[in-house]
């Protein structure tokens, strides 16, 4: 009895290991072309690409008034593919417009200037250096780039909302209908998102890595400033040089890369 | 106690039924499809890798590019004899392969595979 089970276990250990080996030779003899493309560099950015440090804006609220917001709006939400649902609580914005006392919650002036108080302000995704949002998503769905744009990675979103919870801007959005039939006018070269991802402002990367600056900075008018802020030659450290411009919520700590000049 | 037959005859029977679906399937089993070329296609003659590595790792190719444009943001991508493409499923693959049901949905039919890139990404609209 002894010795039988003696057998037994040596035959089945050297079973186990010789099935092991072939399949690792296998593995090592199959011809990866993707590896060995891999060794040499064979993705890059295009020559004209828009590179910077760690992006940033500058909204100067003294260039604004409805008609400019439309217009940003519009830009931004056509070149994404951004649907339009009727019902207020589907609703998907990347950027949006809204009062004073909303985007500064935390700045209670007793007498704010007349100019400000209901002039409509453009709101959207901070692009904070230091992003709630990246830290709560479960899957990196939600990451942050060397360049510091927080993207979402729509493969990998599972739709938990942890995100939207996190963003203290309210500055996500959840496609709780499939956004497809509530796009007016599709972009052809934008994908669309799909019933069940979170979505929000991605600094237009797709348009910088064509070298071209972020829809909405084309159709401000000269209202959006955009640049590298670890650049300090760049359009919006000029900018923020010479005029006195605030963050929202800066004491939670997100250190957001959108500043309003007031 | 000579069940010889009975033993033979059951046996017989189990490994009919046991292996019923492989043979049926292997009877029944309609020709696989044959990918059909866009005029466009045929003219450029290569694709962004060798035709063999497209028709078994083309979804490999496609899950690199949509992490190194995504995650990375680099849009270009080489090929072995130094061409380089922008890396998009919906402007590059489907600008030559304008024919979604003739060239990618006919296998994946045959083959049961249910992608899910048209979720969200846009292919040609095809002229009937």
């Amino acid at each position: 009895m002894d010795n039988s089970r003696r057998k037994f276990l040596k035959l089945a250990g050297a079973s186990v290991l010789g099935v092991g080996a072939l399949s690792a030779v296998d593995v090592l003899h199959s011809p990866n072309v993707l590896a060995k493309q891999a060794e040499k560099d064979i993705y890059k950015q295009a020559a004209n690409a828009l590179i910077g440090n760690r992006w940033g804006m500058a909204v100067d609220t003294r260039k604004l008034d409805h008609d400019v917001c439309e217009k940003i709006i519009e830009a931004c939400h056509s070149t994404h593919n951004v649907p339009h649902h009727e019902e207020k609580r589907h609703e998907i914005k990347w950027i949006w417009e809204t009062e004073y006392k909303h985007v500064f919650p935390d700045q209670e002036e007793e007498y704010l200037a007349e100019r400000l108080q209901k002039l409509p302000i453009p709101v959207l995704c901070n692009q904070c250096a230091n992003p709630p949002c990246v830290q709560a998503c479960p899957t990196q769905a939600t990451f942050q780039r060397e360049d510091g744009i927080v993207m979402m990675d729509f493969h990998r979103c599972i739709g938990c909302r942890f995100c939207m919870a996190a963003c203290p801007y309210g500055s996500r959005s959840f496609n709780f209908r499939d956004p497809r039939p509530a796009i007016k006018h599709e972009n052809k070269e934008f994908p669309t998102r799909m019933k069940g991802v979170v979505e929000k402002c991605n600094f237009c990367a797709e348009l910088l890595a064509v070298g071209k600056p972020p829809a909405c900075v084309e159709a401000s008018a000269g209202a959006l400033g955009f640049g590298d802020l670890d650049d300090p030659s760049s359009e919006i450290r000029q900018l923020l040089k010479e005029n006195y411009a605030i963050r929202r919520k800066v004491s939670l700590g997100t250190n957001p890369s959108v500043y309003y000049i007031v | 106690m000579n069940d010889k037959p009975k033993i033979i005859l059951g046996l017989i029977v189990f490994v009919a039924v046991f292996t019923f679906p492989f043979w049926y399937n292997h009877l029944s089993a309609s020709a696989p499809p044959k990918v059909e070329l866009t005029e466009k296609a045929k003219a450029a003659k290569v694709c962004v890798a060798e035709k063999e590595f497209m028709r078994r790792e083309h979804m490999q190719i496609l899950d690199q590019w949509r992490d190194t444009v995504v995650r990375e943001g680099k849009t270009i991508y080489t090929d072995e004899n130094g061409k380089e493409y922008v890396a998009s499923l919906s402007n590059t693959c489907m600008d030559c392969h304008s024919n979604k049901a003739e060239f990618c949905d006919k296998c994946h039919t045959y083959t049961s595979t249910d992608p899910y890139c048209w979720d969200c990404h846009r292919y040609p609209e095809e002229k009937k």
